[in-house]
């Protein structure tokens, strides 16, 4: 069987999504979609305009968002906290990773 | 078919109260969830307790599971004769099917029936994490993916169908980037979108190069005479051996930079690579290298602890 090569994209390079899009991408409904925006775990694009639009990114956010709702069955506060202490530990480790980095290794 | 004991997976009892298995489970969540977890096997371990879960906290699917009778994990069986009566007309092939495809099927068509007729249903979306060398990351990779999908038939009788795919990534991929095949998920049904698979890049050290996002480092051992009489040296680099100039009197410590020398990026450009420079020294000096050594102790005016005598 041939099989036909798939070339991966960056995330970053697919166009901004509608609330719809992204909570068919992510799973979550656009309710769950539009909690995270208010308790601050997901930021539209632009937040006044009358119908939101995010940058492709925050599919991985809102992924996240949907396994941990459905897997520790979260209220959406806590998932928002969830969210957020998520994102400041993998700042944390990329600090870290960088930090590994910099700091020579003696033999 | 393999049975799977999902009682066992989650620790608890047959005869375990909805509540004792719902705790049990979100221990067991708490330690595994990939997303939260620093366990080895972490997302396996999760996999499978979440299975397990999936049925038990069902009281339907429950019943059906306890039907199946006991088996130890992982022998095979065949479901008591009429099992399969009380959820469907027809009778799968059992030989091929695996116990979560089975139950998650009797869910699927359960939500089918209640809707009357068929309704659009997204194929699955996959997370897997691909680890990368750093070769890899410099000059892009190609490699195949194996993503064994469930698919089900008009009745939610699940198939396993094999799903390989060959991938490719392109150069600068990173530790912590996303990258995603849009629609080689699973295939939709009735009209619904295919998955989407996401690609999760982990870069794998690398003996010599430490990465932070497209910079490099590595560690430039210098001879003390090298380090103060200034050399050439050949230096590797993620793109090839470099021959690169240390002015004379460089300390350790001193960062000698690369200028677009590290990784590419995606879109163009490239991090740098950062040489640190270190002073090593023999693990032993021969008689003629001590004598020299000494006589340059005798000579030389310097005093490498001056900062200790400030500020008094």
């Amino acid at each position: 069987m041939k099989v036909e090569l798939t070339e991966a994209i960056w995330i970053e390079d697919s166009s901004e999504i509608s609330i719809a899009e992204l909570a068919e991408q992510s799973g979550l409904d656009e309710a769950n979609l539009r909690d995270l925006v208010d308790y601050g775990a997901l930021s539209p694009v632009d937040p006044t305009a009358a119908s939101w639009t995010f940058s492709a990114e925050c599919v991985v956010t809102a992924r996240t968002a949907c396994r941990l709702l459905n897997d520790f069955e979260l209220e959406p506060n806590g998932l928002a906290v969830a969210l957020t202490l998520l994102e400041r530990i993998r700042a944390l480790e990329n600090e870290v990773r960088r930090l590994h980095a910099e700091m020579p290794h003696l033999r | 078919m393999k049975y799977k004991d999902y009682y066992s997976v989650l620790g608890v009892d047959r005869k375990a109260s909805a509540d004792d298995i719902k705790r049990a489970y979100r221990k067991l969540a708490r330690k595994y969830h990939p997303d939260v977890s620093k366990e080895p096997n972490a997302e396996e371990k999760f996999k499978e307790v979440a299975e397990a879960y999936e049925t038990l906290k069902d009281p339907e699917k429950r019943a059906a599971f306890d039907q199946l009778g006991s088996f130890q994990t992982g022998q095979d069986f065949r479901p008591p004769p009429d099992w399969w009566k009380q959820f469907s007309d027809t009778q799968p092939e059992f030989e091929d099917i695996d116990l979560a495809d089975l139950f998650a099927g009797l869910s699927g068509r359960a939500g089918r029936r209640q809707r009357g007729g068929p309704i659009p249903f997204p194929g699955q979306d996959y997370e897997v994490a691909v680890q990368i060398t750093l070769d890899q990351a410099y000059h892009g990779a190609e490699f195949e993916l194996d993503l064994s999908l469930p698919e089900y038939d008009e009745m939610g009788l699940p198939k396993r169908v094999p799903n390989k795919l060959k991938v490719r990534i392109p150069r600068g991929a990173v530790d912590g980037q996303k990258l995603k095949l849009t629609g080689k998920g699973g295939k939709g049904m009735n009209g619904g979108r295919d998955g989407d698979v996401y690609l999760n890049i982990v870069l794998a050290p690398h003996p010599l190069f430490r990465v932070t996002g497209h910079d490099v480092y590595l560690d430039l051992p210098l001879a003390p005479w090298e380090a103060v009489l200034g050399t050439t040296v050949r230096m590797p680099t993620p793109g090839g051996a470099v021959d690169i100039k240390v002015k004379p009197n460089t300390a350790a410590g001193r960062q000698l930079r690369l200028g677009g020398r590290g990784l590419p990026k995606p879109h163009g450009g490239a991090g740098d690579l950062f040489a640190i420079v270190q002073i090593a020294v023999p693990d032993s000096a021969g008689e003629r290298e001590r004598e020299l050594y000494q006589q340059l102790a005798a000579a030389s005016s310097f005093n490498p602890r001056r900062s200790f005598e400030e500020d008094r």
